[in-house]
């Protein structure tokens, strides 16, 4: 077993986000035993989860997915996508399923496709909650059944072993929803005997691709796994690992560089030797890995009602010199126009953000004596309906426009305004709910697969 | 005095899941990664400062391999919540640069 090695091919950070296909042509002759792409994340918001919608567009995605599944066939080794569709839930899932059917009938591909649901029932997270089996993490909001019935939709993040499961039941073609990032490559790896540190070690990387090379591009990374080691290299000659660039990738999106919390287990990097094999390539040995209970984190979303957004800015100083007590009066007058209408206050909110001032870091904002020549407002209303949302925006935009303030010149009109119509409609938004693991009997109890012939 | 933008090969910040935010300052050149580590500038007391959140809120790590300095701590509003400025967190550096440091 000493000499037994496996190579596992990254397309890119995200499905969708593209690769050059000379890159996979290159990886091809590599001889990979699996091709594989992250599909999503939690970073682009809590809009994705709850409303069903894909972060990359449907084109992106197919295109994509066309050269990774021709790729995999030709060279008969797996192809697996985890967190399909960027959230992982059932609508991204089977959008993504659907793509790859039709690439399927496109080129005349045939093969046997897993797709591994990860959408968990609320009744089943109900009698987890009642048997005390789901825990809050560090700063989670509270949780009880009325919390969990409140979600638009929430979903585990599987392990390997969902994967492994798809893969020993013969299927070439895995789609995954939402999963720990790596887990479709160690999946693959300890499918083939490897042992679970350089597994994982290997799988971290691969999720980002050439997030671990420079100069940093979308590209594809090929990662083989020894015994003990891993080894990476990009599959475009423009690009290296360098033993800094790999060490980078560590930071990449988590708490600690060194140690991370997995379904089922704890990787330990802290004593990880990472040397340069080629210019090009690097070699990192003495990763660790150490068994914990199993759990699966949970992610949700719940409606948070209906938001409209307008944009306003001025160039008047003596509106900049008093910025915040000009919109105290904005909110108040707003408030009294919003009630005469019958709408109550507490199925309203307006958020007023000041771009030149704190509109990126707010509270965090250390510089808070700067005077700048302009100022932006992007006004945001959220309502229980999208009419309450909009008829408050609606106010709150012609307040600011024509309220007075001590010495004001220019009583034509206090803001500049880029659009019209100047009020967009952003529709149903979301908020992330659960920061909550479930410790399951079974790692594979809340991942069902359901198999196709292709 | 010389500030941290200047020496500096990033500083910068990122989501670590939508309940947190993490920090990475790094360098290119070990010589001076190792200077600004003795001289104890970047710590998670000053992190905890700079971002007006309690010290034991700041989980961090120094971190050799990559020249770097990792902090990561809770967002002022989860990713994507009402009110929230900055949904992937990777415009919170600022305040990382100007830190000064006496080489």
């Amino acid at each position: 077993m000493t000499s037994n090695t496996v190579r596992m091919m990254s397309a890119s950070g995200i499905l969708g986000y593209g690769f050059p296909e000379a890159s996979i042509r290159a990886a091809m002759e590599r001889k990979p035993h699996m091709f594989g792409v992250d599909g999503g994340s939690s970073d682009p918001g809590p809009y994705y989860l709850g409303s069903g919608k894909t972060l990359n567009s449907r084109l992106a995605m197919k295109r994509d997915l066309s050269l990774l599944l021709r790729a995999a066939v030709t060279s008969g080794v797996p192809m697996m996508v985890g967190t399909a569709g960027g959230a992982g839930g059932e609508p991204h899932l089977q959008v993504c399923a659907e793509i790859v059917r039709e690439i399927a009938r496109e080129h005349d591909l045939h093969f046997r496709m897993a797709l591994i649901h990860a959408e968990p029932p609320k009744d089943y997270l109900k009698s987890r909650l009642r048997a005390g089996r789901i825990r809050a993490l560090d700063g989670a909001p509270p949780l009880d059944e009325a919390a969990l019935d409140s979600a638009k939709r929430i979903v585990g993040m599987m392990g390997p072993e969902p994967y492994r499961a798809a893969l020993e039941g013969g299927a070439q073609v895995i789609l995954g929803g939402r999963g720990t990032d790596p887990s479709p490559w160690v999946a693959l790896a300890m499918h083939r005997g490897m042992p679970a540190a350089p597994s994982w070690y290997a799988g971290k990387m691969l999720e980002c691709a050439c997030n671990a090379a420079i100069p940093k591009k979308h590209d594809c990374l090929l990662v083989t796994v020894g015994e003990d080691y891993v080894e990476a290299e990009p599959m475009n000659p423009e690009l290296r690992c360098t033993p800094l660039s790999v060490a980078v990738q560590a930071l990449h999106e988590t708490a600690s560089p060194v140690i991370r919390h997995e379904p089922g287990c704890l990787v330990d990097t802290k004593d990880c030797r990472i040397e340069a094999v080629t210019e090009r390539v690097v070699r990192i040995s003495g990763m660790r890995w150490q068994p914990e209970p199993y759990s699966v984190k949970l992610e949700g979303v719940r409606s948070v009602g209906f938001s409209a957004v307008t944009f306003a800015a001025t160039r008047d100083p003596g509106l900049i010199g008093q910025m915040d007590t000009f919109l105290d009066f904005v909110r108040e007058s707003t408030r009294t126009k919003v009630r005469a209408l019958g709408i109550a206050d507490d199925t309203y909110q307006l958020v007023l953000r000041v771009y030149g001032r704190n509109g990126v870091m707010g509270a965090w904002e250390p510089a808070t004596h700067v005077v700048p020549l302009e100022m932006a407002i992007v006004a945001e209303a959220m309502g229980t309906t999208q009419e309450i949302a909009n008829a408050a925006l609606s106010l709150a935009r012609v307040t600011l426009l024509h309220s007075d303030f001590a010495g004001r010149m220019c009583r034509e009109g206090n803001m500049a305004f880029p659009f019209s119509p100047s009020d967009i409609e952003r529709g149903e938004v979301y908020e992330f709910m659960l920061n909550h693991v479930v410790l399951p009997d079974d790692p594979l109890e809340m991942f069902p697969i359901e198999y196709e012939e292709v | 005095m010389t500030r941290l933008k200047d020496i500096a090969k990033a500083c910068k910040s990122k989501n670590a899941g939508p309940f947190h935010i993490t920090l990475d300052v790094m360098f290119d050149d070990p010589a001076l990664y190792e200077k600004v580590r003795a001289s104890g500038v970047i710590s998670a007391e000053r992190i905890a400062s700079l971002y007006q959140v309690e010290v034991g809120q700041v989980l961090f790590t120094e971190y050799p391999p990559a020249l770097a300095w990792k902090a990561t701590l809770p967002r002022r509003v989860p990713s994507g919540s009402v009110g929230d400025t900055d949904i992937y967190g990777a415009q919170q550096h600022a305040p990382l640069l100007d830190i000064e440091v006496e080489l």
